[in-house]
């Protein structure tokens, strides 16, 4: 972007500076730190010029937003055109419980649902099962059965919003279950909009939710995209999530490379089912973390669209410019809110949303100030949002797209972001995939590592945690009101689950479940005949016994 | 506090906190855990103790959930000892491998724990042998040891184990190189893991080829088992070999076997207590710093200054 | 006579909570001060927990819940500890345990929280003061 004489020119002044200016300066004031680092472990300088971008290719690199390599964004108006949408992770107790969450929100300017699940939906348990005793609705919103999911959507147009839902082993289920409603109410299927995690691979190494071992869990994901791909052409069949991998204690780049070989996984299954890769390859998403590091992030986001534009070109030969896009959903992180002085957290949740939105997400969800300690309460969850309205209409950031193409830093760190992940997608390569990895206890070993340095790194001082490890109050009580989840939930649930069992036709399920065992057995896609049995109000706890019973279920690999 | 009396009617009771508070004896604890080996040592002899050693990632912890399983079908007792590395850093250790095996925890015939090397050189420690005697006497038809992975250190396992099962898995980086010389010699029944992958055959020939390099006169010839552990496949294949193999030492090589496993025994035995008594003597004396000057000064020879020292005692 | 005791722990994750960094990290901060640290692995009941403290005759037990299912977990474990006899160890707890809940909860034996921020070294400390005196 710049010649080379002129290059050459700066990085003299930059040397005469360095042995003048800077010295004298550093003389009478130290540098705080001996070196400073990034998350990564990428090294940050003090000043960067034009030499730090001397290859940086206007057109290569950046281009217009709209068109390949999409770095500067997916549309060509960004935010000019259409905010990003506000989408509030919500859910616990009974589906009325949340059916009501999801109303207020939307009340409140949300646009779009997004639905946490309680552990034993997430890991496949009815609420009336043994393991999920004390956990009924206690950090999600139990659903059992249809009959729970059309409560939750009561009074909720399927063909005018658009829906979230955080499910990963059971993803086929939750998803025929919603079809199942969007029926009922007369939305023809086409319109069905809305995202399954369905990322079955990161809960190996990250979020640990993982049911049945790798080979079947890779299939029931890849039999959803297969499937919307063909009959649900407005849902997002699977969301590849890097969010986790990062909440789990995995570097920014850690996180940027695992998700993004974990796509090119998902989109390797599904190609050997036939599928041409632009038939599927629009509709899928990704999702990321916004952590502290306010550039390093920004620079991850716009790495990231770039990288999944090659990968997608050059890899797998896509033709298709929406086969290139990196559709986004950023959440704040998690990990970074403290319990201490849980104030603060509205400061972090706003740095981490700015960084996500100065990197092009298009979707995002702010974690409320109160969620080191509990379930968001309705005025925190509304504060949360309320960041990301005043974000979007007062700041003006969203008034321009990616205002920081240029900059020396952001350039040069989106450029190193690029090139250390794709040492590691090489490395990965080079084992044979993610399966082998996974096997290996690649990304466990790596994702310990840096969680535990990272600890490190705090008690050392190394790393400051406000009102934790510096800035702490003496004896501080908690100044809030908690969320706490009425311990009735759970008998309501299971006296639910009995009058369901009672009054639906056992028979018609028997039947049902014994075909999906059939098809199961088969390896045919079964998505089809789990619809038919949620339809016959089979709970979910019954599909996956079958599932479980055929494909057995997983122990994981353990690394410190 | 349980007196070494009433832990050892608890072991032969098969009592699980008293195997468990007996163990710790054993690891900890030098002059009671000798009374109580006394007092249980005659009811031992009785359980098929099986060593189960091989490379990490081969997949032996998720193996033993298998074997435990149909064992149990099969109506029998089982105790477990998985062992796993002290650091010689930190002296911790992390003991993972129950994690495979945690749906058997509440099975009340099964016993199951984990032992750290506590640096003893020998990759097993000598707790451990002590450990598969406890569960013998508390009656358990079948013991399983797991070692560590580590190679060389693994021959340790013959002198507690009947039957050593020598595992290995296709993809684990160095094939076949990974078991080395010492335990190819040591194996009665080589199991291949992960046996559904495409390498694993190539895995079975090179075992193979090396075997067919031993020359010597065999009684026993050791089988290759197929398995997937993750399935539970060839699982009751391998319980046939075992339990052809065991019949085969019963008949054949039992008094052998168990006549060797005596004298080992004995002589480390005696090795220990003249570390302990006499070197103890030596240190509490003061003989043993004044020697140690004489041999930096390099006035004598570790060797030579032994031998003066032990005339010394012995006389 | 040199005695090696080591003090082992017992570090388990009760019920379907899937977040394990902080356990691991604890896990590792403990076998790193020299301690034999057992983990169960996730989704374990009471009765798993129970009988593997029992069986590994562990001295100290770390729980670690961020799910919330504490206050239905924590006494169902406590109790069956007492019914097996294993009254002298030390139990500590951490994750998302709010303030409000740790009376009752030491009420029933948990001797210490220790909530998100807490420094490894004060949990090592903390073991190394507190584990059960055995011969």
């Amino acid at each position: 972007m710049f010649d080379k004489q002129k290059i050459e020119e700066i990085a003299k002044e930059r040397e005469r500076w360095e042995k003048s200016t800077l010295l004298n300066w550093i003389k009478q004031c130290p540098e705080r730190k001996k070196e400073f680092l990034n998350h990564s472990g990428f090294t940050i300088k003090g000043l960067y010029t034009p030499e730090d971008v001397k290859n940086l290719d206007y057109m290569r690199d950046l281009g217009f937003p709209g068109e390949y390599p999409f770095t500067r964004g997916l549309h060509a108006t960004m935010y000019r055109g259409r905010l990003w949408t506000m989408r509030m992770f919500a859910g616990y107790g009974t589906a009325e419980d949340t059916n009501k969450r999801f109303k207020y929100l939307l009340s409140e300017g949300e646009t779009g649902l997004s639905t946490a699940f309680d552990y034993p939906t997430i890991m496949g348990y009815d609420s009336d099962h043994p393991m999920a005793r004390g956990e009924v609705g206690v950090c999600g919103v139990a659903i059992s059965s249809l009959h729970d999911m059309e409560i939750l959507f009561d009074g909720i147009p399927l063909d005018k919003v658009t829906t979230s839902m955080t499910i990963n082993g059971p993803a086929s289920v939750l998803l025929a279950m919603y079809i199942a409603v969007g029926d009922k109410q007369g939305v023809p299927r086409e319109k069905l909009g809305g995202t399954t995690q369905n990322d079955n691979l990161k809960e190996f190494f990250a979020q640990k939710l993982c049911i049945f071992p790798p080979k079947p869990s890779l299939k029931l994901s890849v039999d959803v995209i297969e499937y919307c791909a063909k009959h649900l052409p407005k849902w997002n069949p699977i969301s590849i999530s890097g969010y986790h991998i990062r909440e789990a204690g995995a570097t920014a780049v850690q996180e940027l490379a695992f998700t993004l070989y974990d796509g090119i996984a998902y989109v390797e299954e599904t190609l050997k089912r036939g599928l041409k890769v632009d038939e599927f390859a629009p509709r899928l998403s990704f999702f990321f973390a916004s952590h502290n590091d306010f550039f390093e992030e920004i620079a991850k986001f716009r790495a990231a669209r770039r990288l999944w534009a090659r990968i997608m070109k050059e890899r797998f030969h896509a033709k298709n410019p929406r086969s290139m896009w990196m559709r986004m959903h950023v959440q704040t992180s998690g990990c970074t809110l403290t319990a201490q002085q849980p104030l603060n957290n509205i400061v972090r949740t706003t740095i981490q949303a700015l960084a996500a939105v100065l990197g092009g997400t298009q979707s995002l969800h702010t974690n409320s100030f109160d969620e080191a300690l509990c379930l968001p309460t309705e005025e925190s969850v509304r504060v949360a949002l309320r960041t990301q309205q005043i974000i979007a209409y007062e700041s003006g950031v969203a008034n321009t797209v990616d205002p920081l193409a240029g900059s020396y830093y952001v350039e040069a760190l989106t450029n190193e972001m690029e090139e250390k992940a794709m040492e590691y997608i090489q490395k990965i390569d080079d084992m044979g995939g993610v399966i082998p990895a996974i096997e290996k206890g690649f990304f466990q070993k790596e994702i310990a590592e840096s969680a535990y340095r990272y600890q490190k790194e705090i008690e050392e001082k190394k790393r400051i945690l406000v009102g934790v490890n510096e800035y702490a109050i003496e004896g501080e009580e908690c100044p809030i009101k908690l969320l706490r989840v009425d311990p009735s939930v759970e008998k309501k649930q299971v006296e639910r689950l009995q009058k369901l069992k009672r009054e639906r036709d056992n028979r018609k399920v028997k039947e049902v479940l014994e075909k999906l065992h059939y098809a199961a057995e088969k390896d045919e896609n079964l998505m089809p005949t789990i619809i038919e049995a949620v339809k016959a109000y089979a709970t979910l706890g019954e599909i996956m016994d079958v599932l479980r019973k055929v494909y057995g279920e997983y122990k994981e690999l353990i690394i410190i | 506090m349980l007196s070494v009396e009433e832990l050892v009617k608890g072991v032969l009771a098969g009592e699980k906190r008293s195997i468990a508070k007996a163990i710790t004896m054993v690891e900890n604890n030098r002059e009671e855990a000798q009374r109580l080996i006394a007092a249980i040592y005659p009811y031992t002899g009785k359980a098929h103790v099986i060593g189960l050693t091989g490379p990490g990632g081969a997949g032996k912890s998720t193996l033993i959930e298998k074997m435990v399983k149909e064992y149990r079908r099969r109506g029998k007792t089982i105790g477990v000892v998985a062992v796993d590395p002290t650091s010689p850093f930190t002296g911790g250790a992390f003991l993972g491998d129950r994690i495979r095996m945690q749906d058997l925890s509440t099975d009340e015939d099964v016993f199951i724990r984990s032992m750290a090397t506590r640096n003893n050189p020998g990759g097993i420690a000598k707790a451990t042998k002590d450990a598969v005697k406890i569960l013998d006497a508390a009656g358990k038809d079948i013991v399983i040891v797991e070692t560590v992975g580590a190679g060389q250190s693994e021959v340790e396992i013959v002198k507690v184990a009947q039957t050593i099962i020598v595992m290995h898995a296709p993809g684990l980086g160095d094939e076949i190189q990974a078991i080395k010389a010492g335990l190819m010699e040591i194996a009665d029944i080589f199991v291949v893991n992960k046996a559904d992958r495409e390498n694993a055959d190539k895995a079975i020939m090179d075992i193979q080829a090396m075997l067919q390099l031993d020359e010597r006169e065999k009684a026993w010839n050791p089988p290759i088992v197929k398995t997937v552990a993750l399935t539970g496949e060839g699982v009751p294949q391998l319980l046939e070999k075992i339990e052809e193999h065991r019949q085969f030492l019963q008949k054949e090589l039992w008094r052998k076997k168990s006549w060797e496993k005596a004298e080992a025994e004995l002589i480390e035995a005696i090795r220990d207590k003249v570390t302990s008594s006499i070197i103890e003597k030596l240190k509490r004396e003061r003989r043993f710093e004044k020697v140690l000057q004489q041999i930096v000064d390099r006035e004598i020879d570790p060797a030579t200054a032994a031998e003066k020292l032990l005339n010394q005692e012995l006389e | 006579m040199q005695s090696g005791r080591k003090i082992r722990v017992l570090i388990a994750k009760p019920g379907l909570d899937s977040h394990d960094r902080g356990a691991k990290v604890v896990a590792r901060a403990l076998r790193d001060a020299g301690m034999e640290v057992i983990y169960t692995g996730l989704r374990q009941t009471p009765e798993q927990i129970v009988e593997t403290a029992l069986q590994e005759d562990v001295d100290v037990i770390g729980l670690s819940i961020l799910s919330g299912a504490h206050m239905a977990l924590f006494p169902r474990i406590m109790e069956l500890l007492k019914q097996k006899g294993l009254t002298d160890v030390l139990v500590f707890a951490g994750g998302i345990i709010p303030e409000e809940d740790i009376p009752e909860l030491k009420k029933i034996g948990i001797k210490e929280v220790f909530g998100p921020g807490t420094p490894t070294e004060k949990i090592i400390k903390y073991v190394l003061e507190n584990v059960p005196k055995r011969a």
